[in-house]
């Protein structure tokens, strides 16, 4: 086995579209958000609260697919709160997303270890088994890796098709599109910037809460301190890296799970003596270096950032 | 209908008044919280207070604790008014720590009145030089700050790690990740008989008024604000743009690399993983709470302490999770960021 032969294995390919889920759907929450004009930095706490609260509801008893929905809606409530700061009020779209993130990370673990005071070891959960397609999983090669994943993998994927259309394809799509570039013109329209702002930014935040739902309802079974560890971050860099474009965001989405997938499996070759911290720095390293590559190209929406009042001409 | 018109001026009670009111505002939506667990929300925040500012160990701990957020909540403060979003206070405080570990544990010996500031301004140094990347980066090629600052933190914290469980890690440690401790001439001396208040204390507080002059009273103040209001019409009006947000970085940057050296030469000795609890996030909080005033960065640091010190003994007692405090931070920065709008904006209601 070396550097190479690595990507030929299936479990490679499965680790790939497994780490990619919570990027696609953390990309695509914040994309939309942006496309909106709005930069929504409360995406590490929304992630962490949907681990959360998604993982809260089945433990307490709920069903999977129920508390998948249970972390969009609470998802969802993050995403009205930074709307009423951000888009409403027009605050700093920085400073009120870090004051989102705080916010509901913070709350994440307060409930976390209100409901369950004792728990020492993190309790578990039956998490999303691996659903293998009928027919398409006993394909040579691409069966495995591909059509062996659990629901929220296939999720993700639609979830990728239904904004690339809704997006480019509907008019909600072009009035949220307008919104980010121009929203003096899309006023002039008769669209209600504030409500297409407000929309975007809820439906991304419970895009982003269900890629956060993912890590403790299918990737792992228990919800730990700190187990976002900067993935929302890593969503904001990849949505630059996409140019806010969602297929853009998928294939950045999976290079960069696909890197990330090879350097583990590269930190177990025997003959490697580069210390482990430095493989995992190289997803961080590697979120810079993409964000160097494309930012001459960025074409990032024009109203981004800035606030809309109504009858206000800048 | 309610329509925002902005003001030309506050009124001093207002601008005073109105973040107060918000903090008040997030203490009752956080008793709501409390009430949840069952405890009283009256006698925690009685034994809240108590724990923060009920004894002289106490008021001692609170002021230990917002030695480095001073610094931190300085380096936000700086850099938000340039409007270069720096979320890497926890890299650059590393940073600082690591350079004052470096040359501070027995590569160099100086007497103690030359070590300590030398240890000081290598750390302001390195930190500085840390943010110094994602500023170039934002001049050059227009990369996103806030990103490359909060990635650069994870980056920091694993190189970190690596150096304590490799070529920094103390052999007398007993196999903990840790590095050798400070020698004696570098260590921050304690200004307060059996406390752990230390010198750092003294630096935050000057630091603060520094950079309270720096920014009302010179020209590099001055661009830095105009830089941050409107960086088209600075350009316009002949100030450097790049080379204030370079001068914004390295004062920023430095400044959380003190606080690291504070950390690691004052409070604890020795550089382990844990030295931060999250100073470089809670400076961002500072800085907010205090809108950005650098002389309100110290009272504001002072209450963030206190939350933190009085709710580790309050949840203690009262079997609130401690996460109750970090909850009360961010609804306060909330809160204060909802009331810097009436300071600035007039409410028209017809």
């Amino acid at each position: 086995m070396d550097f190479i032969e690595i990507l030929f294995t299936a479990g490679f390919w499965a680790a790939t579209l497994r780490i990619a889920t919570p990027l696609i759907f953390g990309t695509l929450g914040e994309l939309v958000c942006e496309r909106a004009g709005v930069l929504n930095l409360g995406i590490e706490g929304i992630m962490t609260m949907g681990a959360m609260s998604g993982w809260m509801w089945v433990y307490m008893g709920g069903d999977l697919v129920s508390g998948i929905l249970f972390a969009a809606f609470i998802g969802m409530l993050f995403g009205l709160l930074h709307s009423l700061f951000a888009v409403y009020l027009g605050l700093s779209q920085h400073v009120a997303g870090i004051g989102i993130t705080m916010l509901a990370s913070s709350l994440s673990y307060f409930v976390f270890r209100m409901l369950l005071p004792t728990a020492t070891t993190p309790p578990k959960i039956d998490p999303f088994q691996s659903y293998p397609i009928p027919g398409l999983s006993d394909l040579p090669y691409v069966g495995t890796p591909l059509f062996t994943q659990t629901p929220m993998t296939y999720g993700a994927f639609v979830v990728v098709l239904v904004v690339w259309y809704v997006l480019y394809s509907t008019p909600v799509g072009l009035a949220v599109r307008m919104t980010g570039e121009n929203p003096i013109a899309a006023e002039a329209q008769g669209i209600d910037v504030l409500a297409v702002r407000t929309g975007a930014v809820v439906v991304g935040s419970g895009l982003m809460s269900v890629g956060g739902a993912f890590l403790t309802m299918s990737a792992f079974d228990a919800f730990y301190f700190g187990m976002v560890n900067g993935r929302g971050w890593i969503c904001v860099a990849l949505v630059i890296f996409a140019s806010w474009n969602p297929g853009k965001a998928l294939l950045g989405a999976l290079l960069f799970a696909g890197i990330d997938a090879w350097q583990v499996r590269v930190q177990q070759l025997p003959g490697i003596n580069i210390p482990y911290q430095f493989f995992l720095m190289a997803p961080y390293v590697l979120s810079i270096v993409a964000m160097i590559v494309m930012s001459r190209r960025a074409l990032y929406p024009k109203a981004l950032l800035v606030p809309f009042r109504r009858g206000e001409r800048t | 209908m309610i329509r925002l018109e902005p003001r030309e001026t506050a009124p001093v009670w207002l601008s005073l008044s109105a973040p107060l009111t918000a903090v008040l505002a997030a203490l009752l939506l956080c008793a709501l919280l409390i009430m949840w667990t069952g405890a009283s929300a009256l006698e925690a925040y009685g034994l809240l207070f108590k724990g923060a500012l009920g004894s002289r160990f106490a008021i001692t701990e609170t002021l230990t604790r917002a030695t480095p957020m001073i610094l931190t909540g300085l380096a936000a403060a700086i850099a938000f008014r340039a409007k270069l979003w720096n979320i890497g206070g926890e890299g650059q405080f590393y940073a600082g720590a690591l350079a004052a570990t470096w040359l501070g544990a027995g590569a160099i010996t100086l007497p103690p009145y030359l070590m300590v500031p030398f240890l000081i301004g290598a750390g302001a140094l390195a930190g500085g030089l840390l943010l110094l990347i994602p500023a170039i980066l934002k001049n050059r090629l227009k990369v996103d700050e806030v990103v490359t600052t909060l990635l650069l933190n994870f980056i920091v914290l694993l190189f970190v790690n690596y150096l304590l469980e490799g070529p920094l890690k103390d052999p007398m440690s007993m196999g903990w990740p840790q590095a050798a401790p400070i020698i004696d001439e570098g260590v921050l001396p304690a200004i307060l008989s059996k406390s752990r208040v230390h010198l750092g204390l003294v630096i935050a507080v000057v630091a603060a008024v520094l950079v309270w002059a720096l920014m009302r009273f010179t020209v590099w103040g001055y661009e830095i604000r105009a830089v941050g209001y409107n960086a088209a019409a600075a350009g316009f009006a002949g100030i450097g743009v790049n080379k204030t947000i370079i001068l914004t970085a390295l004062l920023s940057g430095g400044l959380a690399g003190i606080a690291g050296v504070s950390e690691v030469a004052g409070t604890k000795g020795y550089l382990t993983l844990d030295l931060s609890p999250g100073f470089g996030y809670a400076g961002i909080a500072v800085a907010m709470l205090a809108a950005l005033h650098p002389l309100a960065v110290v009272a504001s640091a002072v209450f963030l302490s206190a939350i933190f010190v009085g709710a580790d003994s309050m949840s203690r007692a009262l079997n609130v999770p401690t996460y109750i405090s970090d909850v009360i931070v961010a609804t306060s920065v909330l809160a204060v960021l909802v009331s810097g709008m009436f300071t600035r904006f007039r409410l028209r209601f017809r």
